[in-house]
């Protein structure tokens, strides 16, 4: 003991461990009424780590070789120990880490954890979300499926809608006519490395400005302005032990979840592992009906929303510009919320139905986007799209005329 | 640039992503994955029918040995026929070109079929075939519409004909569609034995498809039940902690 208590006292003479550790966990204060919503976080951290490990595993066995490729996975499906375990953990990881993230989101929705002083939260957030979907994106091709191939060709073929630029620019994206291997490779660079890096820095900058201003909490009210004495808030608990011991918890119940789809329904019924990824690429046979894996949809019915041209711009480019908009908006609310309170707890009825409507509308646009679009399909994903936007564009609006309670002085448990 | 445009239209276009397939009603196939014995059977058809033009490239002999309960000398025995080692994959002895020049295309690698087309899919595609002069093999398929391959199992089968019903169409016109088939010369094998050989075979497929399934979900339990007891344990200390907590 003695040894050790003389080790770190040798470390903090030259470096802040102890320092650290007490302004990020021991004498970090979290408001003591943190609600289910607020597992999501950590759990996120949790699957970021799974999917940092996972892959590494994965990288000792898998070739980034467009004739090797879809062999590799194969090859770690049966032939190294454990592969399979580690493949499913990974390919479940990337839905659950989207999962995980859209409930994370939700909760700063209903909380307005985006509000002032936690803007740059909201917008580091934000980039983790955007760094993510490229993530996500990059990784779906290096099986070398038919889904992976035809997927990322339809991606790809969506910056030739770009006029004057487009055509050189998907060319560039590429590094080809076609996706090929020369895809595959640099797709593989930015799979394991670049992006993952980004996102690390991201996930850093994100708890660094949410430790310097304080969590928010279910009440939308800040607990540093009632502190006792000793300049602790009084609604505050240490993050650790307290919520260190509570996450273990909501940890224990995610991995539950995330156990029973990797033993039991890996492919989650065709929505994490698409049933046509299961044949290798093929560059001359375009499969009938190509849609993005679940947590791209809503973005890709936003896409296919469009099908009128205006003047010389094709519906086409007009849906790139509506999606990348449907993604960039998000960046900007912070100053599109003008409510009194942040809170849903004291909002009034206008701003809940608002976002019940979108809510309703975003899932909507995300079943849509797995399907064809026919014509009652087509229909529904522009009311989605309309309502989605709505509940942006007019938040200044209604968020100002809607309603509010009165908020308490001191968090309600 | 072409095929870009052809995926986006392909996108675009809902009446060519409803077409073909899909609307055909598929029979349940109903497998065993922990019959042994059906997927022995099953293996010994896909060997002697299957794998002189479709290969399972990503499966061993050893692998299917071990997990069939069957030992390997008499694999060597039964199932190797070209002189591989134990420890290779179920290749095709016959080139890929040959193979596309017979077929006008290459059959496919049947190692993950199942996990493609659903093992449904299979059962009755592989007791769906039906006489069709118009055809290069002079056969048809309910599931799978002008389908390349000939109809490999048919001394099992028999041959089918096609039942026609007639539909009206918007425009009033009529049109013969093939409803069903109907068994018009009889096989080796009863309708009832072809069906549990196609079931043997279909059970064999989503094995192959995946060899670690039964594993899987056999951990799968132990795992729980470990996270379970952590549940509790965890719960308690949460419990504990956060006592003085008002």
């Amino acid at each position: 003991m003695g040894m050790l208590i003389s080790l770190r006292d040798w470390i903090d003479a030259r470096f802040p461990l102890t320092k650290m550790w007490e302004e990020h966990l021991s004498k970090y204060y979290a408001p003591k009424n943190f609600n289910f919503w607020y597992f999501f976080g950590s759990l996120a951290l949790l699957v970021l780590v799974i999917q940092i490990i996972t892959g590494i595993f994965l990288t000792m066995n898998y070739k980034p070789d467009a004739n090797l490729a879809f062999a590799s996975v194969e090859y770690i499906m049966r032939d190294v120990n454990w592969g399979w375990l580690i493949r499913y953990m990974h390919s479940t990881g990337a839905s659950a880490f989207f999962i995980v993230v859209y409930l994370h989101m939700f909760r700063g929705l209903l909380y307005g954890s985006y509000r002032k002083p936690r803007e740059l939260i909201w917008i580091f957030g934000m980039m983790i979300y955007l760094a993510l979907m490229a993530e996500a994106f990059f990784g779906y091709l290096l099986p070398w499926g038919q889904m992976s191939y035809w997927g990322a060709q339809v991606i790809i073929s969506l910056f030739g809608a770009i006029p004057v630029i487009g055509d050189d620019l998907s060319l560039w994206i590429r590094g080809d006519f076609v996706i090929s291997d020369a895809t595959l490779n640099r797709f593989f660079a930015f799979h394991v490395i670049a992006v993952p890096l980004v996102l690390l820095i991201l996930v850093v900058l994100h708890i660094l400005a949410l430790h310097e201003v304080g969590s928010n909490n279910p009440d939308g009210i800040e607990i540093k302005k009632n502190k006792d004495e000793n300049g602790i808030p009084l609604d505050g608990i240490p993050f650790h032990p307290y919520y260190t011991v509570k996450d273990i918890v909501g940890v224990v119940v995610f991995l539950m979840v995330f156990a029973i789809v990797i033993f039991f329904v890996p492919d989650g019924g065709g929505y994490f592992l698409e049933k046509p990824n299961f044949e290798p690429a093929d560059p001359l046979k375009t499969p009938p009906h190509i849609a993005p894996v679940w947590y791209f949809t809503p973005y890709y019915a936003i896409l296919r929303a469009v099908t009128i041209d205006i003047g010389p711009l094709s519906a086409k480019f007009l849906g790139v510009i509506l999606m990348g908009s449907a993604v960039v908006i998000l960046f900007f609310l912070p100053w599109l919320d003008r409510g009194a309170v942040k809170s849903i707890r004291y909002r009034g009825s206008v701003y809940k139905t608002m976002l019940a409507l979108f809510v309703l509308a975003f899932i909507m646009l995300g079943y849509l986007g797995t399907q064809p679009p026919t014509g009652v399909k087509t229909t529904l994903a522009q009311i989605g799209t309309a309502i989605y936007f709505a509940f942006f564009l007019l938040m200044p609006w209604y968020t100002k005329i809607d309603k509010t309670k009165p908020v308490p002085e001191r968090v309600t448990s | 640039m072409k095929k870009q445009l052809l995926a986006i239209l392909l996108l675009l276009m809902p009446v060519l992503a409803l077409a073909s397939e899909g609307n055909v009603h598929l029979d349940k196939a109903n497998i065993d994955p922990n019959n042994k014995q059906s997927l022995q059977r099953g293996a010994r058809t896909f060997v002697n029918y299957c794998l002189s033009c479709h290969s399972a490239a990503f499966q061993r002999y050893n692998r299917l040995a071990r997990d069939l309960d069957i030992s390997e000398d008499d694999v060597i025995e039964n199932l190797m026929f070209t002189g591989e080692k134990i420890g290779d994959h179920m290749t095709v002895a016959a080139k890929k070109v040959d193979l596309k020049n017979w077929f006008g295309a290459a059959p496919p690698d049947l190692t993950l079929v199942a996990r493609v087309r659903g093992v449904d899919w299979l059962y009755t595609y592989l007791r769906t075939f039906y006489i069709d002069e118009s055809r290069p093999f002079g056969v048809n398929n309910l599931v799978f519409h002008n389908v390349g391959m000939p109809h490999v199992l048919w001394q099992l089968q028999g041959w089918q004909k096609p039942v026609y019903k007639t539909v009206t169409d918007d425009e009033g016109h009529e049109h013969q569609m093939v409803e069903g088939v109907e068994l018009v010369q009889a096989g080796s094998q009863s309708p009832a034995e072809y069906d549990q050989t196609v079931r043997d075979l279909v059970n064999f497929l989503a094995y192959m498809a995946e060899p670690i399934k039964q594993e899987r979900q056999r951990l799968g339990v132990w795992v729980l039940l470990f996270l379970a007891v952590f549940f509790v344990i965890a719960y308690l200390l949460k419990k504990e902690y956060w006592k003085d907590v008002h």
